[in-house]
């Protein structure tokens, strides 16, 4: 697990860990915990080229949908298949095990620290 | 959360249990604890404990609160012995249906009638007015009852092993909905094979005061069985998989039982009116929507108001509640369609999100106490 005060975040409860010219992307703590027990991830698939903002896949809990927007502009270089056959990751290690994408990306836009995501949130 | 919410008296247990709340019906009441999953599977293989203290208790009573039911609700309930329960409806006029709930013939003269939080004052009111003629008193005691849900194979063995829980006849010989009056610490109880999980279990209806003491006597006589607390959404999926409808949902006042697959409920053969009776018999008009069990393959789950769809796109349909069954580990769903497409083995279409997910008429339930996937 990643920790979390060294991540970037989104006003979409998603963390974005940059690396290399490269974003790995998976929901927070926080937005699992309101999903609920997710059962179903879809991704987009790998080479795709996504734009910052939009939705690119969904997070589904036995409740609710989630989706899951790019938060940067690029294309998918990987997704992870380990969440796909087993969704339940994302609720039991969302910062590691439980990653959802990772993006090359062209272009970053401004994401929110830890301190501003935790004052987002009020946890 | 507003001013005007609403709090179990069960609400500090439930935040010490480390709860996710939600509003349902005004009242603040648990969704989940930990793991939904977890709660589900709980009450399909074990046992695990509801708070529905925000459902409405409504008594009836007097020389003639028999036939004051049978008028006012769709079925017989004069037929019904002491210590019976019953699920029934509650009607309009236009025989639209104001709320489902179950009837406890608790004494010869008095009924206690559960309602849903939702409709309280609706079917109190009901109650009240179509009681009007005879010699019948309907009291609502709902702020001064608690309900607790034992659910799963396991829930007699922890009802069992509460402490000062005393009932009339022993809980033991309860058949399913059956009920025995009784006593906690001092108070009125009445102890109930009744459910909405599609599993074995009990309701146990105690006053308000005492409801937290039970609770965790219940926790304490489930520890070695494994026992969890569980919210709101597995009590929606374990129905749902039960093929039981949530009003609001498969349920309201423009639906005719018959649509809902609850012609059963209506007795048309009692003697003498009853509210809804003549829009009864004369049936759904033509073209009304008939509700249907469906099942998908893979893992995308249709959900309410989503539309259901014929081969050619068009909307023959819609989904009223839907998920993926924890316990079948697919797709289902209810949905209203259109006459004609309501065969066991009829192919559409559920429009999940933009995308079509092919789904077929199944019968319900989905599931059946004692079946695996």
């Amino acid at each position: 697990m990643t920790e979390p005060s060294s991540l970037k975040y989104t006003e979409e409860h998603e963390w974005v860990d940059i690396s290399e010219g490269v974003a790995t992307v998976g929901i927070t703590a926080y937005a699992a915990d309101k999903l609920g027990d997710v059962v179903f991830v879809d991704l987009p698939a790998v080479g795709s080229s996504v734009a910052a903002g939009t939705v690119v896949g969904e997070i589904e809990s036995t409740k609710s949908v989630g989706e899951l927007f790019a938060p940067v502009q690029g294309t998918v270089h990987a997704v992870n298949d380990a969440v796909v056959a087993s969704p339940e990751l994302v609720n039991s290690d969302p910062f590691g095990e439980g990653w959802l994408i990772r993006v090359r990306f062209t272009e970053l836009p401004q994401l929110l620290s830890f301190e501003q995501y935790s004052a987002l949130t009020g946890e | 959360m507003t001013d005007t919410s609403r709090f179990s008296p069960l609400h500090q247990t439930h935040v010490d249990a480390g709860a996710t709340f939600t509003d349902f019906a005004g009242w603040q009441m648990p969704v989940r604890y930990s793991s939904d999953l977890a709660e589900h599977h709980a009450v399909r293989t074990s046992v695990a404990l509801f708070d529905l203290s925000h459902m409405a208790e409504i008594i009836v009573k007097g020389p003639e609160a028999a036939a004051a039911l049978d008028y006012a609700l769709a079925g017989k309930i004069s037929d019904i012995a002491i210590g019976q329960a019953k699920y029934s409806l509650l009607l309009t006029h236009e025989g639209g249906i104001i709320d489902d709930l179950v009837v406890y013939r608790t004494h010869a003269d008095r009924y206690g009638i559960v309602a849903n939080a939702s409709n309280r004052y609706q079917a109190a009111g009901a109650l009240a007015a179509r009681a009007g003629e005879f010699d019948t008193t309907v009291v609502d005691e709902s702020d001064e009852v608690a309900l607790i849900a034992v659910q799963g194979p396991n829930s007699l063995e922890v009802v069992l092993g509460v402490p000062g829980l005393i009932s009339d006849r022993p809980i033991s010989e309860l058949k399913y909905y059956w009920s025995t009056m009784g006593e906690y610490r001092g108070g009125d109880a009445l102890v109930g094979r009744t459910g909405y999980t599609g599993e074995d279990g009990y309701e146990i209806y105690v006053q308000t005061a005492h409801a937290a003491e039970l609770w965790a006597a219940l926790m304490a006589a489930g520890e070695r069985f494994g026992i969890v607390p569980a919210g709101l959404a597995s009590r929606d999926t374990l129905r749902l998989e039960a093929g039981m409808p949530l009003y609001g949902h498969e349920l309201n006042e423009s639906i005719l039982p018959v649509q809902a697959g609850l012609g059963r409920v209506v007795n048309l053969a009692k003697e003498g009116d009853f509210v809804g009776r003549e829009a009864v018999e004369a049936g759904p008009p033509d073209g009304a929507r008939t509700l249907v069990g469906l099942r998908a393959d893979g893992k995308r789950a249709g959900r309410a108001d989503y539309a259901v769809l014929a081969a050619d796109d068009t909307e023959i349909g819609r989904i009223t509640s839907g998920a993926l069954s924890p316990t079948l580990g697919y797709p289902i769903a209810m949905a209203y369609v259109d006459p004609g497409l309501t065969e066991v083995g009829t192919d559409l279409f559920m429009d999940v999100r933009g995308s079509r997910v092919p789904a077929s008429v199944v019968p319900l339930p989905f599931y059946k106490r004692g079946q695996t996937a």
